[in-house]
């Protein structure tokens, strides 16, 4: 009994255990009934055939995935330095004391956490080509992944830097450190330690916006799959297949970013003032898509 | 700017197909969301263990590949609703999770001494969630409720790569027959923008409205 709703109720007696009991039946009954009418309705298009799954148990369909996933990785790491690197720099823009930079900060990450990635993929592929501006189709997707994660990494470090005690800053301005050391060298080291499991959150909505190469025909996985489907008709079976691959990539990201989580909760959290638990709230809110 | 003007016909009908989906995906996945947090701090084990399920699966799978999967492949397997209709559904259950994950945050900043409150007035499980604690929890998540809906404004792009004509795959028709994407695109840019600000400004108008001062 100590998953996060456990709060709200009492220590079963035995008529609510007998209760419960009931109720987990109940709802396994329901829920196999659910699978099992999935299940009847696959299997009466065929869709459960033996020969349509055992072709993703060779190799060459496997190794013509496994190209894909490295497209996908090599997209979502190419995102996540670049968008890091520049989400890190707009948010100590945003958080600058000269008014111009925090305004073009504020601006940018406004803006570009409301612009649809798809609307910029457009832009790119159908509207830039016009003005000369023709990419290789890996950047067609990097440049516009990056221009929104950008914005909401900015946003998770800025969360991060507002979350830290005053005294830190103040204590490192008066030993006589400059602000943009101060920054650097006491600030942000501290604030990014405590955002990052947002920061892995934020990785894993990003792996799942590669996906978008679909659109702009950049060999990763999702791309893969389709080409894949077109080609042997399985389309239930490679989708299936492919989300379950991203399905397991990203739910041990996910799941380290959880662990993560109450690492950093029990570290740096006593039971704390309401302000902070605020703060706390705020980094814990997904901000990701 | 020519280019929007006269289009506007075809432009502005895109932009209620984004609205329509945008609405209706948002009270579904605000409603489903909250189911889902419910059976997730049930006292049933195989309740929350569905509901962590659901979370997870909807939390890590791209929405484009759910997309494909129910637009593309389940017809396939007789399971045939009209294109809209899927769009739809599939942006309900995906954008759910995430409402799923803002509202159980919500429950953890419910206090205690409440539900023990409420249980000391003699209150059932289902009347202390209902009448005590999802009211509160869904009031400290307002602000992270509208980003969820933010976030759901930009997906509904995603419409576009399978072939509903809403307000981005109609930018984009636009632009490939009149060839001035810079007024065209910054048009449309300007749109989502007006749209996000106005989920966030409303957010914001529910928070002052709603939110409990302790």
């Amino acid at each position: 009994m100590s998953h996060s709703g456990a709060f709200l109720y009492d220590a079963p007696g035995p008529r609510a255990r007998r209760r419960i009991l009931l109720g987990s039946v109940v709802s396994a009954l329901v829920l196999a009934g659910l699978l099992a009418l999935a299940l009847a309705q696959f299997a009466s298009h065929g869709q459960l055939d033996a020969d349509r799954w055992t072709p993703f148990l060779d190799w060459p369909i496997w190794s013509y995935l496994l190209v894909g996933l490295r497209g996908t990785a090599l997209a979502a790491a190419l995102v996540a330095v670049l968008a890091g690197a520049f989400g890190v720099l707009l948010a100590i823009g945003r958080l600058s004391r000269n008014r111009p930079v925090r305004w073009l900060a504020t601006g940018y990450i406004e803006v570009a956490r409301t612009l649809p990635v798809l609307l910029l993929i457009y832009l790119m592929l159908f509207g830039l080509p016009a003005y000369g501006i023709n990419l290789p189709v890996l950047w067609k997707l990097v440049v516009p992944l990056t221009i929104a994660n950008a914005a909401v990494v900015a946003e998770i470090v800025r969360a991060g830097v507002l979350a830290l005690p005053r005294g830190q800053t103040e204590a490192a301005l008066s030993l006589g450190i400059r602000r943009g050391q101060a920054m650097r060298f006491v600030v942000l080291p501290q604030a990014l330690r405590h955002v990052t499991p947002s920061l892995i959150t934020q990785l894993v909505s990003l792996i799942k916006d590669t996906s978008l190469g679909y659109v702009v025909a950049f060999t990763e996985l999702l791309y893969r799959a389709q080409v894949l489907s077109a080609y042997n008709r399985l389309l239930i079976q490679t989708f299936l297949v492919v989300a379950l691959v991203y399905l397991v990539f990203n739910g041990a990201l996910s799941y380290l970013a959880a662990r993560l989580r109450t690492r950093v909760r029990r570290q740096v959290a006593p039971p704390s003032a309401p302000a902070e638990q605020a703060a706390d709230r705020e980094l814990e809110t997904p901000v990701a898509r | 700017m020519t280019a929007v003007i006269e289009n506007l016909d075809p432009l502005l009908r895109a932009l209620g197909t984004t609205a329509l989906i945008l609405v209706v995906s948002a009270a579904g996945s605000l409603v489903l969301g909250v189911l889902v947090t419910v059976a997730r701090v049930s006292p049933i084990p195989v309740l929350r263990g569905a509901a962590w399920a659901y979370v997870q699966v909807f939390v890590n799978i791209p929405l484009l590949a759910l997309l494909l999967l129910a637009v593309f492949a389940l017809p396939d397997a007789g399971l045939l609703m009209p294109l809209l209709t899927t769009v739809i559904v599939v942006l309900v259950v995906y954008e759910a999770a995430y409402v799923a994950e803002a509202v159980r945050s919500g429950i953890n900043t419910v206090a205690p001494g409440q539900v023990e409150a409420a249980r000391a007035l003699g209150l059932r499980l289902s009347q202390t969630l209902r009448y005590v604690v999802v009211p509160q929890a869904v009031r400290a998540v307002v602000q992270p409720l509208g980003n969820v809906m933010i976030a759901l404004l930009m997906n509904t792009a995603l419409a576009a790569t399978v072939g509903v004509v809403e307000l981005t795959s109609a930018v984009n028709k636009v632009n490939l027959v009149e060839a001035q994407p810079i007024p065209i695109f910054t048009a449309a840019g300007l749109t989502y923008m007006a749209l996000a600000l106005a989920i966030g400004l409303g957010a914001g108008r529910i928070e002052k409205k709603v939110a409990i001062h302790r």
